[in-house]
């Protein structure tokens, strides 16, 4: 790439794809977030301060670790883990809460709301919303709520309000209608926290910035542990937050490969996945941004299916559209029997359980490991720990808790 | 003249609010739409307001969520939804259809083959909810090249900046949501209405509708003083819900009642 990577525009496109495709009423409220946003952020008060709670209070930097047990049995290239997994909550999603929750205490807002697929980012809000004093209601879709009921628990342990969804197919995606709605009821009072870097601007920006320290990190780490920088770095992508968390600050960098991985659900030819770039669906616009979606020919929104409730989504955020377009990022998609193979794997041989989310861009590294030299390096981002998933896991292995 | 132009002058010179019903299309079923487009047409409709239904609609409540969910169980797509007004106009050639839905739809038809198939069923004028006029540049564009008016919406919360964008962009009237909130949330709070129209009336000459909250004669009396236009919706669509016998009947009988009520209030 020549030019220096600079997204999106100051309307929020990403090439064709972002902007704002909102009802009225709640444009006045993005724009003052924008507004509020560009201040914060170019405030070093700010910066300063979020900063202090990530190291203090998440626990950051979170390590990066060699799985050299697991690299060796698959007998390639070594895979290195971006441990955030290892963050307070157990994910990267608190990286975001925690910047929009002080955006949130800046605009005055007492009360937060925010939607939630598998929980984690449902935690990370209850969690801040529980440090700074704030009323919080988390939307989840009803399935949702059944799949992945310790971090349901884990909520309301933390003060939250959690709505199960029933409307629609009951999962992420009607958790963030119902939010919308939340939203344009109680606008002046309430700041909604996405927890996905998509939605409309300057949602996707903002969560981009508030999630970009997990590359910067990377970068130093990588540096001091083998003296380079990996050959390619592997996220899986729901709606994206930690996949372009990591793969922002290497977007310039050449020879780095940026792999996004999707949930290909019972297989991407099957039509029952989630994996919108890879089964190369039409761009279309859903909540609040336009972005490549999965949806029929008359342009209503696909079911979509993956056994990981955080990638089970028919959108993706709008700059890994853009970044596929432009050719800097490539996606693949990893079915559910894949994803669980190496959830196991990673138990077994390097003693971490890993979320089922993330487990889909470990599966993509294994799977590449294996072709590629010894001396070459994958960084896989480990956005979360996979307690949640056990009572899933369990049921799919016929085990009664 | 547009055919909203023309029933909005012919009112406003009888000094007289438009009443626009709402229903969606293909609820309970694609069979029964126009026989009731009809009936609310003989209950005093001056516009119809025709939802598009779509599989995730954000900006309304629970009622017309369901009304969306129930025509989507008979397939009903956006081809299908004109496909009903074209048969509406089969008996019909003078009341404007307006088309409500979200942008998906509409950007998988394609902006211009929507706009041409819709003026060739006899839409008049569209309301894309989920796109404000930053988005709708160019789709505002193609539909008035075609001949459909853009309506837009205007918020409580909107501000003078932005309601002199929508000003520059709309044609037909624009719909002043009088709450923050979904589609069928609470009652609305006329005072605060007919200030905010005062204020709107500055910067926008074409006729602006209300709507959100308006459920009973009363109300759309109250509003019809204020306002060139009242808008019901969560309300008529209560009466789909409560089953398909008599609901022609129904739908024409309670519009009857706020279509006297409307025109004894004094402008």
């Amino acid at each position: 790439m020549s030019e220096i990577y600079q997204q999106p525009d100051v309307r929020g496109h990403f090439g064709p794809h972002g902007g704002i495709y909102v009802a009225e009423t709640l444009m006045p409220a993005l724009d003052e977030l924008r507004i509020e946003f560009e201040k914060a952020i170019k405030d070093p008060a700010f910066m300063d301060e979020y900063r202090y709670v990530l190291k203090h209070y998440v626990g950051r930097p979170s390590p990066v670790y060699h799985a050299e047990r697991w690299s060796n049995a698959l007998g390639g290239a070594q895979i290195y883990l971006k441990r955030e997994d290892l963050n307070h909550t157990g994910a990267h999603k608190v990286n975001n809460t925690i910047g929009q929750a002080l955006l949130a205490k800046r605009m005055g807002k007492k009360r937060v709301i925010a939607e939630t697929g598998a929980g984690q980012h449902g935690v990370a809000s209850a969690t801040v919303a529980a440090r700074y004093g704030m009323e919080c209601v988390v939307y989840m879709g009803a399935e949702d709520v059944v799949r992945q009921a310790p971090n349901v628990y884990r909520m309301k342990l933390l003060g939250a309000t959690v709505v199960p969804v029933t409307s629609g197919t009951k999962t992420l995606k009607d958790a963030m209608n119902e939010a919308m709605r939340d939203w344009v009821t109680n606008v002046d009072s309430t700041y909604y926290i996405i927890g996905t870097a998509a939605g409309p601007h300057p949602y996707p920006q903002l969560v981009r910035d508030f999630q970009v320290v997990i590359g910067e990190e990377c970068k130093v780490q990588m540096q001091e542990m083998i003296g380079r920088q990996p050959d390619a770095i592997l996220a899986c992508v729901g709606g994206g937050s930690n996949a372009i968390g990591i793969f922002y600050p290497y977007i310039d960098v050449p020879n780095v490969r940026l792999i996004g991985v999707e949930a290909g659900g019972d297989g991407v030819e099957t039509g029952r996945h989630a994996a919108p770039l890879t089964s190369n669906a039409k761009n279309g616009v859903l909540h609040g941004q336009r972005s490549y979606l999965m949806q029929d020919a008359d342009g209503q929104i696909s079911e979509t299916h993956s056994i990981s409730a955080g990638l089970d989504y028919p959108g993706v955020g709008p700059e890994h559209s853009h970044l596929k377009d432009i050719g800097r990022a490539e996606y693949v998609a990893i079915n559910d029997d894949e994803a669980l193979a190496a959830f196991h794997d990673l138990c077994l041989y390097e003693g971490i359980i890993p979320a089922l989310e993330s487990s889909h861009a470990l599966a993509q590294a294994a799977k590449m490991a294996k072709t590629m030299r010894k001396d070459e390096v994958l960084l896989v981002n480990l956005s979360g720990r996979g307690d949640k998933d056990i009572p899933t896991i369990a049921k799919m292995s016929g085990i009664q808790l | 003249m547009s055919r909203i132009q023309s029933v909005m002058q012919q009112l406003a010179a009888q000094n007289r609010a438009a009443l626009i019903p709402f229903i969606t299309a293909g609820d309970p079923r694609p069979e029964v739409t126009v026989e009731l487009m009809h009936a609310l047409v003989d209950g005093g409709a001056d516009v119809i307001e025709l939802g598009v239904p779509f599989s995730d609609p954000m900006a309304d409540g629970p009622v017309i969520q369901r009304a969306s969910e129930r025509a989507l169980l008979h397939q009903v797509s956006l081809r299908r939804v004109l496909e009903l007004v074209a048969d509406f106009r089969q008996n019909n050639a003078t009341t404007p259809v307006v088309l409500m839905g979200y942008a998906n739809p509409v950007e998988a038809m394609g902006y211009d083959v929507f706009a041409q198939a819709a003026v060739a069923a006899g839409v008049d004028g569209v309301l894309t909810v989920d796109m404000p006029p930053e988005e709708a540049l160019e789709s505002a564009k193609i539909f008035k090249a075609r001949g459909l008016d853009p309506i837009f919406l205007l918020a409580p919360t909107t501000p003078a900046s932005r309601v002199k964008a929508v000003a520059e962009l709309a044609s037909g009237y624009v719909y002043y949501v009088s709450l923050k909130g979904v589609t069928g949330s609470a009652n609305l709070d006329v005072a605060d209405v007919a200030a905010k129209l005062a204020v709107l009336k500055q910067f926008i000459s074409i006729p602006i509708g209300v709507g959100f909250g308006i459920r009973d004669a009363q109300t759309a009396q109250a509003v019809a003083k204020v306002a060139d236009a009242v808008v019901i919706g969560s309300r008529l669509v209560q009466e789909v819900e409560l089953g398909e016998a008599g609901l022609a009947e129904r739908l024409r009988t309670f519009l009857s009642e706020v279509r006297i009520a409307m025109d004894s209030a004094r402008r």
